[in-house]
């Protein structure tokens, strides 16, 4: 992994202080006789060096390929490399998403860096430690086995010491990992199954630089760029003269329909930009469906058609009645509160550095090489921290629009920021869907076959190498031609992620139409296909225990097999009370319950809402949930990231909606795409069921999908009346209750 | 020139009179705290206070800072330290991405100033047009109540 960057990172571990190992490694644990079995990223990144570096200064240097999105990563691996390695937290400095200096853990994205990075990084923090322990044993000429730790310290018979900083004094950990080191046991983890103050979080609350947005390197300079009208329009004409004149101003770059900026003072870019803007001529066209025709669209749309699940129907009596529904959600924005930035340099030596908030530096890197034709090798990505972005957001259009900049102007450093409108209305979306259940039922109400159908556009179109996933490089003079996004298959799935029930019954099918055309521009965001697929789901079943006449808790657990699966939906029922609501007129209760990507984070919510009749605002009055992330970590991370989700959620479910006519979005900014506020969110409770010894499941996406059904459930409990497209507006609600 | 107060440090800056006050802190002034989030005053994250009260410093013009006090998030440190409300955020851990909250911080001050023991609805109301996209709502609220208890 990152080859082409071995010298670099030699040089840049050497900037770092940090001194090598002295001693020789045992050949024993060097020497594997058939290819070990490596834990998490460690598969695809062996190399002990390659993670981890014992600095002299007494520091120790975490390098991941997992970056901080607001989620905690950070301080969760820094938890279980100091519980592992043996030394305080404190000492534990990371380095994350840097292409010429981490390993290659791909895309932060799918809940996968918990899966994925912490066990990589438990496994070599123990090989390290153990490494560790044999160079004292030789150095204090003692046996392994009777030796203690403590932060660094290892202690001997008769008090000798010798600590981890003055031994790494020759070679590095260039060696892989055996995968054979035993972990510590729970009982010993100072950290681990703690909440411990974020790593991020007292420099965020201080205003100590932390942020891209605060990087601010000698000799930077603004960008900004003007996007056309519409998303098919192509620049006619523009006459730059006059804003190549204007005050300030360095560069105009113009590149086929690409137009940008580049002045010495932000305030100056901003009004080269807005002239730019007056400037330019545009060809547009009407080809869009509109929001209010994209279902109709979706239907009719060319698609891919699979069947991604059959298990005919073994067992179970006469059908007695057949229950029919169609679920509607529309396109949703990532709506970063930072728009997203960027900050590229094309250096004197040939080689561009970007600085980014991207999730996937090591395929933004060389989609932004093909793009401007250069050796992959001379394109570096730094990650840095940027507003959250909860999916593929414009972070990498950001880095490719910098870096078209840069190369214009070389030598200086130029800083790409999006306005708000040009994110509102560029990033790529939440793909609206339509989903159709159909449930045969016996005379008990007991389903017998369960039928879906899911209609969507794609969920991924992530750089991954290539330029034409990177907005402004379709619009260049020798434009990049979009690839063609493919759905990916299982376990994963994308559009039809969660899209199979995980209750068991008789007979199943699912049915996935994929739609390769994007009316809209579209990526992964939090949850993909999964927030409408679960829905749907758990709408339907919902419908169908009121057609039953039972009650929807119980009904759920007659289909639901697996332990941990029942547990969380009873778990979120005991923690909200379900048995002793009380029904008050206009109030109501529901419940949802889903295992991400049906093998991970495992979720449960029940909500009560009041639902206004007059003008049909929904009010959520409290969330309950139960979580399950398998080994928990940090308690406190895995109730954030609930909390969040829920919330965000519910802002998604009850107010959120792209809106675009035959042209245009025309969601510009908040006012035109609004999301809940203080005063709508409700207090959340999070109930956590620690799995100690099971594998960590990740959670960022867990809660989304449940939330969006137990408020679609709550509202039917409290109105009678069924909901099935969102977002729940007052409009909508006034609407479908004086029907 | 436009001279204040910023932190309470004297500052004078030079910079066209129409220039909005968020890019000279940013820029000329190096601040952090203070973020660009929409330029149309409709976010919060660019919230700073002048003579106490909050302001959207994207569409505040620099001028109307001129002989005034400008205090952003760095002012709200005690010393090297995290002042009081700064160390309830951290304590109760207020943020995911925590863009939003050098606004969220700046403008609990302002209602914490003239309402020293606020009410968890008072304190909703107060940041209702502060935007947070994580969700992390709930616990910025627990972080101002616990601010205010801890005076």
């Amino acid at each position: 992994m990152n080859k082409p960057f071995t010298l670099d990172r030699r040089r840049l571990l050497q900037g770092l202080g940090s001194l090598t190992l002295s001693f020789a490694v045992p050949l024993d644990l060097a020497v594997a006789q058939t290819p070990p079995k490596l834990p998490g990223d460690l598969k695809t990144s062996p190399m002990l060096s390659a993670w981890l570096k014992i600095n002299a200064d007494g520091t120790v240097t975490l390098m991941i390929g997992k970056v901080e999105l607001g989620q905690g990563i950070l301080t969760a691996v820094t938890q279980i490399c100091a519980d592992e390695l043996d030394v305080d937290l404190g000492r534990v400095k990371i380095i994350s998403g840097d292409t010429a200096v981490v390993p290659d853990e791909g895309t932060t994205a799918g809940s996968q860096s918990m899966p994925g990075c912490a066990p990589a990084v438990q496994q070599a923090s123990a090989e390290v430690r153990q490494i560790l322990l044999g160079l004292a044993a030789a150095k204090l000429g003692q046996p392994v086995e009777s030796l203690k730790v403590s932060d660094g310290t290892i202690t001997g018979q008769g008090g000798s010491q010798a600590t981890y900083w003055e031994l790494v004094t020759g070679k590095e950990l260039e060696r892989e990992a055996t995968g054979k080191t035993p972990l510590k046991p729970a009982s010993e983890h100072r950290y681990i199954g703690k909440s411990v103050t974020r790593v991020d979080i007292p420099a965020k609350m201080t205003g100590e630089a932390i942020f891209l947005q605060e990087y601010r390197p000698e000799g930077m300079v603004h960008g900004r760029i003007v996007r056309p009208p519409t998303y098919s329009a192509r620049l006619a004409d523009a006459k730059t003269d006059q804003v190549e004149s204007m005050p300030g101003v360095l560069k105009v770059v113009r590149n086929g329909s690409f137009l940008g900026v580049i002045a010495e003072r932000e305030d100056q870019a901003l009004a080269a930009a807005a002239e730019l803007e007056n400037a330019a001529k545009w060809e547009v066209d009407n080809l869009l469906p509109g929001h209010e025709g994209i279902y109709d669209w979706l239907l009719k749309a060319k698609s891919e058609d699979k069947e991604i699940h059959k298990k005919a129907r073994s067992g179970g009596g006469e059908t007695a009645k057949v229950i029919e529904a169609t679920y509607q959600r529309p396109y949703h924005m990532h709506a970063s509160i930072g728009p997203s930035a960027a900050i590229a340099t094309m250096g004197n030596d040939g080689t561009l550095t970007i600085q980014t908030h991207s999730q996937s530096v090591f395929e933004t890197a060389p989609a932004i090489a093909k793009m401007l034709s250069m050796d992959p090798a001379k394109v570096r990505c730094q990650h840095m921290q940027g507003s959250g972005c909860y999916g593929h957001n414009m972070a990498d259009d950001a880095a490719a629009d910098a870096a078209l900049l840069a190369v214009a102007l070389p030598g200086r450093p130029v800083r790409l920021l999006y306005t708000r409108d040009q994110e509102h209305k560029w990033e790529p979306y939440g793909s609206a869907m339509v989903i159709k259940t159909k449930a045969a039922v016996d005379d008990k109400g007991n389903v017998l076959d369960w039928d879906l159908e899911v209609w969507s556009t794609p969920h991924g179109t992530r750089p991954g190498g290539e330029p034409g996933n990177l907005l402004s490089a379709r619009y260049l003079e020798k434009p990049f031609k979009q690839p063609v996004p493919r759905n990916g298959g299982p376990p994963n799935y994308a559009a039809d992620r969660n899209a199979i029930a995980l209750y068991d019954f008789p007979g199943q099918r699912v049915l996935l139409h994929y739609i390769t055309e994007m009316p809209l521009r579209v990526s992964s965001t939090r949850g993909l296909g999964a927030y409408a697929n679960v829905f749907a789901i758990e709408s339907f079943i919902d419908e169908l225990a009121r057609s039953a006449g039972a009650d929807p808790l119980e009904y759920r657990l007659r289909f639901l097999k697996d332990k941990r699966a029942r547990d969380v939906l009873v778990k979120a029922a005991e923690t909200f009370g379900w048995d002793k609501f009380e029904k008050k007129e206009n109030r109501g209760r529901g419940i949802a319950f889903a295992q991400y990507k049906n093998y991970a984070g495992l979720c449960a919510v029940a909500m009560e809402v009041d639902v206004n009749r007059r003008n049909g605002r929904v009010r959520v009055v409290r969330v309950a949930t139960a979580a399950d992330s398998g080994h928990v970590v940090s308690p406190d991370g895995i109730s954030n990231q609930i909390e969040g989700g829920v919330i965000q959620s519910l802002s998604w479910s009850l107010k959120e909606e792209v809106k675009f006519d035959n042209s245009r979005v025309l969601s510009e900014d908040w006012a035109s795409y609004p999301i809940l506020t203080f005063s709508e969110v409700p207090p959340v409770e999070v109930s956590i069921i620690d799995r100690p010894g099971e594998p960590y499941l990740g959670t960022g996406e867990a809660s989304q999908g449940p939330t969006s059904a137990a408020l679609a459930n709550a509202v039917f409990d409290a109105t009678g009346v069924r909901f099935r497209r969102l977002p729940f507006t007052p409009e909508r609600v006034k609407a479908g209750l004086t029907v | 020139m436009v001279d204040f107060s910023l932190n309470g440090k004297a500052v004078s800056v030079d910079a066209p009179d129409d220039t909005f006050l968020l890019y000279v802190l940013v820029n000329d002034l190096r601040i952090n705290g203070a973020k660009y989030g929409c330029g149309r005053a409709q976010c919060g994250a660019c919230t700073v206070l002048i003579d106490g009260e909050p302001v959207r410093s994207c569409l505040t013009a620099t001028s109307a800072a001129a002989g005034r006090s400008v205090t952003t998030l760095e002012g709200l440190r005690d010393g090297e330290k995290p002042g009081r409300l700064q160390q309830a955020f951290i304590d109760e851990q207020a943020a995911q991405c925590g863009y939003c909250s050098s606004g969220m911080i700046l403008q609990a001050q302002a209602l914490l100033d003239r309402n020293p023991t606020p009410s968890d609805g008072e304190v909703r109301a107060a940041l209702d047009a502060n935007l947070c996209r994580c969700g992390s709502h709930n616990r910025i609220v627990r972080a101002v109540l616990r601010a205010a208890r801890e005076v």
